[in-house]
């Protein structure tokens, strides 16, 4: 095996890391690029399918790839490269865990305003990767939009840059937001440069629980819209009936905007304390993920009920990730996603299941972008190496 | 050429295909005037399909087309072709959709950034990203530069505002990118990609509410450190400004001559900073701003949208206002840390007393986007060429800080031969891959954006000999 030869680290893989169900070969420990560019070429050379992994939480999403032998562990890649706070800028490396980056920016009063599921384990590579978000993405975008530089590694080991470290720059493409949500499939994010902002002085929810019948829609545009400006209008209903409906303000101002938009809903309170559900996944063993128009959150709330999904996401962005509780058969899971789908799409929205133990499940619906994608694809990865038929259209 | 035009006659209208030398010539260049070179053809397509088709055609033909909106480009990105097509999408001005429910609008190319906004105001929307051109640029032409603008270091790109584009691609199939479709983030890649991945045909924008409280302030400094120092100070505070921009003496003398823009006298550089949001955040920030700007030996709080326009109405004249005091001049467009904006202005200073080359500065503080103006006598001899090598200098300093050497004006035929100063072979030739997916036959605005494209079916490594695009015409070589 020379995938060792170039000092690398590298393990027998065993059970327990298997990619949805398929055993590596081999578990590599790369602590640099040059480390990471290394494992590739090696894997090249051998005609070896590689799968990169962060701190493993989304590890089973996605279908199984057609073949692994190698999996690209980056917990090594550990390190804050540079946190330029008067640029309101870091670098950090793929495998620094999002909640590391957090205390280590809260330091000096400045956040990445992302936040992602699974903050404790999740990594800022496999944030990029899968292109997880929370809730203040109506306020401050999704990881594409706050990423500004980012280090690839192509799977011939090929080391390439995009971006750089200042916000403002649209020198050549943007390998950035290709990468972003890849999943894998493209090569290997290896460093990551973002833009900050500073911390709030205060943040406050105002929450109110309510009946899903009498959640309206209207109310919801007002809140969003509310001059106000939320960073935030969350639902998290978990059976249908029952909803709880949290809008965060953050600023100075906090307090006195928080009662505007108490004003708004009418009923509720305003607390300091992040709702326990906030921008979390709780169970992800079956996860469908919604986009629809943020006006008919009512409408996409009730197809989820339907088709036996619970629902939390976001009123501002048309955002949501649902979960299924329970056993669940492949048919019945068939059916529920495609009853789902049809309601969903009635309203001009997209369902994705990023999570299922069916692979038979349609995953991703009509993608009308494939061939175009298959292109990228054929062109960044021509021996189908890097993450094989994970993605959508099982690129 | 002459079957290609037979071909696009039987395919458009008789007046959306225009061939007359008089008229071809009035697109010979963009906003950035001393690249010139007259259409092959110039087509003014009213569809999405008449442009797929136009595109098809040029695919049968083997001919290079360069997509155009209003020409306001400062980088050169929609330089026509002497071999080519020139689609021009001033037809497609329609607004198709607008849906304030869902806070979106879908526009035809040709559609101007303002009219957007206009069409909204009175809802209480707008439209964020705000170019300077904002009045006559296009919303096409937007997309394909990722264009900015004054307020974009508090709300982004035009890369952070579209939801979606149909576009036709270089092979002339029309697809549609959105970003809350599965797969790759093909929208991402193709908003600032200049014309060379396909042509924007529609285009999803999102709308933001109008804040409820906005507050400009103009703050005169003796020295233009005292500016920066300042401007180090709000963003120190955390404070998230809509737009902080400044100007040095000579700028603001340029300006004065041109709008007679009123600004304190003896000024050494001033500042306009904007703070927009809820009305208890903006009073708060204000207090604070009020104490950071302490040194500035003028403040004045704009009271009310005429008062507000009129501090504006200096820095958004700027550039053309510089023709009143120098005879010619190139607009840089690079980007520094803004921590280290200090050092590189002093270098600046520098290079221009060493080359006897006077550099007005005008730039967006807050963000290190510097637009230096590098003024010139092109009747004096050598005076154009001394100009390039300070323009060239201050785009390595930029690099050499960890800057970019664009920031809103896009690479296009005047910056790409300094790509490679940025970038590695690597790291360009990784962008290439992007290209060849998109537009393998290298037909979409070719010879823009990157120095010496490689033919998509060439494999990496040493070149020998002349590059069959640099023979065929379709690059040229730096």
């Amino acid at each position: 095996m020379t995938l060792a030869a170039g000092g690398v680290t590298v393990r027998r893989a065993g059970e327990r890391d298997a990619v949805s169900g398929v055993v590596p070969r081999w578990v590599a420990l790369p602590e640099t690029v040059e480390e990471i560019a290394a494992v590739l070429r090696a894997c090249e050379e051998q005609d070896l399918a590689v799968v990169p992994v962060g701190g493993g939480t989304k590890l089973h999403w996605g279908h199984p790839p057609e073949r692994c032998d190698v999996l690209l562990d980056m917990c090594c890649m550990n390190e804050i490269l540079e946190h330029a706070a008067g640029d309101l800028v870091v670098r950090a490396q793929a495998g620094v865990t999002m909640d590391a980056l957090a205390a280590a920016l809260a330091g000096k009063g400045q956040e990445l305003a992302l936040d992602p599921p699974f903050a404790e384990h999740t990594t800022v590579g496999g944030t990029l990767a899968a292109a997880t978000a929370g809730p203040r993405a109506y306020r401050y975008g999704t990881a594409r939009d706050l990423l500004i530089g980012v280090t690839v590694v192509l799977p011939d080991g090929t080391v390439a840059r995009s971006g750089g470290k200042v916000v403002k720059n649209v020198a050549g493409y943007d390998l950035g937001k290709l990468f972003t949500g890849s999943r894998g499939t493209l090569g290997v994010i290896a460093e990551a440069t973002f833009r900050l902002h500073p911390l709030p002085a205060l943040r406050r929810w105002v929450v109110a629980a309510t009946e899903v019948a009498d959640l309206a829609g209207e109310t919801l545009l007002r809140l969003a819209t509310s001059q106000a400006e939320p960073s935030a209008v969350d639902i998290d209903c978990p059976d249908g009936r029952h909803a709880t409906i949290a809008v965060l303000v953050e600023g100075s101002a906090a307090e006195q905007r928080a009662q505007a938009l108490l004003d708004v809903l009418g009923d509720g309170t305003i607390t300091d304390v992040r709702p326990d559900w906030w921008g979390r996944i709780l169970t992800d063993e079956v996860l469908a993920e919604l986009r629809f128009p943020p006006a008919r959150t009512t409408e996409a709330l009730a197809a989820s009920d339907e088709a036996g999904f619970s629902f939390r996401g976001s009123a501002a962005t048309g955002h949501a990730y649902l979960e299924h509780g329970g056993e669940v058969s492949e048919a019945e899971l068939t059916d529920a996603v495609d009853r789902l789908r049809t309601r969903i799409e009635a309203l001009g929205g997209r369902v994705s299941v990023p999570a299922s133990p069916y692979d038979g499940v349609d995953r991703w619906g009509q993608v009308s972008t494939l061939p175009l994608m298959r292109r990228v694809k054929e062109r960044f990865d021509p021996g189908r190496r890097m993450s094989p038929g994970r993605f959508a259209g099982r690129i | 050429m002459e079957t290609l035009i037979a071909a696009l006659r039987s395919l458009l209208p008789h007046d959306s295909v225009i061939t007359d030398p008089v008229r071809l010539r009035t697109y010979e260049c963009d906003g950035l005037t001393y690249h010139r070179a007259t259409p092959g053809v110039v087509v003014l397509p009213a569809t999405a399909e008449q442009i797929a088709r136009v595109v098809r055609l040029c695919n049968d033909f083997g001919v290079p087309f360069v997509a155009r909106g209003s020409g306001t480009g400062l980088s050169g990105g929609a330089l026509p072709r002497e071999d080519g097509v020139l689609i021009v999408t001033s037809k497609m001005r329609a607004i198709l959709e607008i849906d304030l429910a869902n806070r979106r609008a879908v526009v035809e190319p040709g559609v101007t950034n303002l009219a957007i906004t206009e069409a909204v105001r009175d809802q209480g929307y707008y439209y964020a990203p705000d170019p300077s051109s904002q009045q006559i640029c296009s919303i096409g032409g937007n997309v394909a530069e990722n264009s900015g603008g004054a307020h974009c270091l508090k709300y982004g790109f035009t890369v952070n505002h579209v939801e979606a584009c149909e576009i036709v691609t270089p092979d002339g199939d029309l697809v549609t990118l959105d970003r809350a479709d599965p797969g790759y983030d093909l929208l991402g890649a193709f908003v600032g990609s200049e014309g060379t991945l396909g042509i924007a045909t529609k285009i999803t924008v999102r709308l933001c509410r109008a804040p409820e409280s906005v507050t400009t302030v103009l703050a005169a400094f003796e020295s233009i450190e005292q500016g920066g120092e300042a401007v180090s100070a709000i963003i120190g505070a955390g404070i998230v400004p809509a737009a902080i921009e400044m100007m040095d003496a000579l700028a603001i003398e340029a300006a004065e001559a041109a709008v007679a823009c009123d600004y304190p006298e003896g000024a050494g550089a001033v500042l306009i900073v904007e703070l927009d949001g809820p009305a208890d955040e903006v009073e708060r920030q204000f207090a604070r701003l009020r104490e950071i700007c302490s040194d500035a030996f003028e403040l004045r709080v704009a009271a009310g949208a005429a008062e507000r326009a009129a501090i504006w109405k200096g820095r958004k004249s700027a550039f053309a206002a510089v023709g009143r005091i120098s005879p010619a001049y190139i607009v840089q467009d690079g980007v520094v840390p803004r921590t280290s904006l200090p050092g590189v202005l002093a270098a600046i200073d520098r290079l221009s007393a060493e080359h006897r080359i006077k550099v007005a500065n005008v730039f967006h503080a807050g963000d290190g986007n510097l637009h230096p103006l590098v003024l010139f006598d092109d009747a004096e001899t050598g005076a154009g060429e001394r100009a390039e090598v300070v323009s060239g200098a201050i785009l390595d300093l930029c690099i050499e800080h960890g800057g970019s050497i664009t920031g809103e004006h896009g690479v296009g035929v005047d910056k790409s031969r300094y790509m490679p100063r940025m970038f590695s072979d690597d790291d360009l030739d990784t962008m290439q891959l992007v290209r060849c997916a998109f537009d393998p036959r290298g037909l979409s605005n070719p010879g823009k954006v990157f120095p010496t494209p490689r033919l998509c079916g060439e494999v990496p490594g040493v070149r020998k000999g002349v590059h069959p695009l640099v023979e065929s015409g379709k690059a040229e070589q730096f």
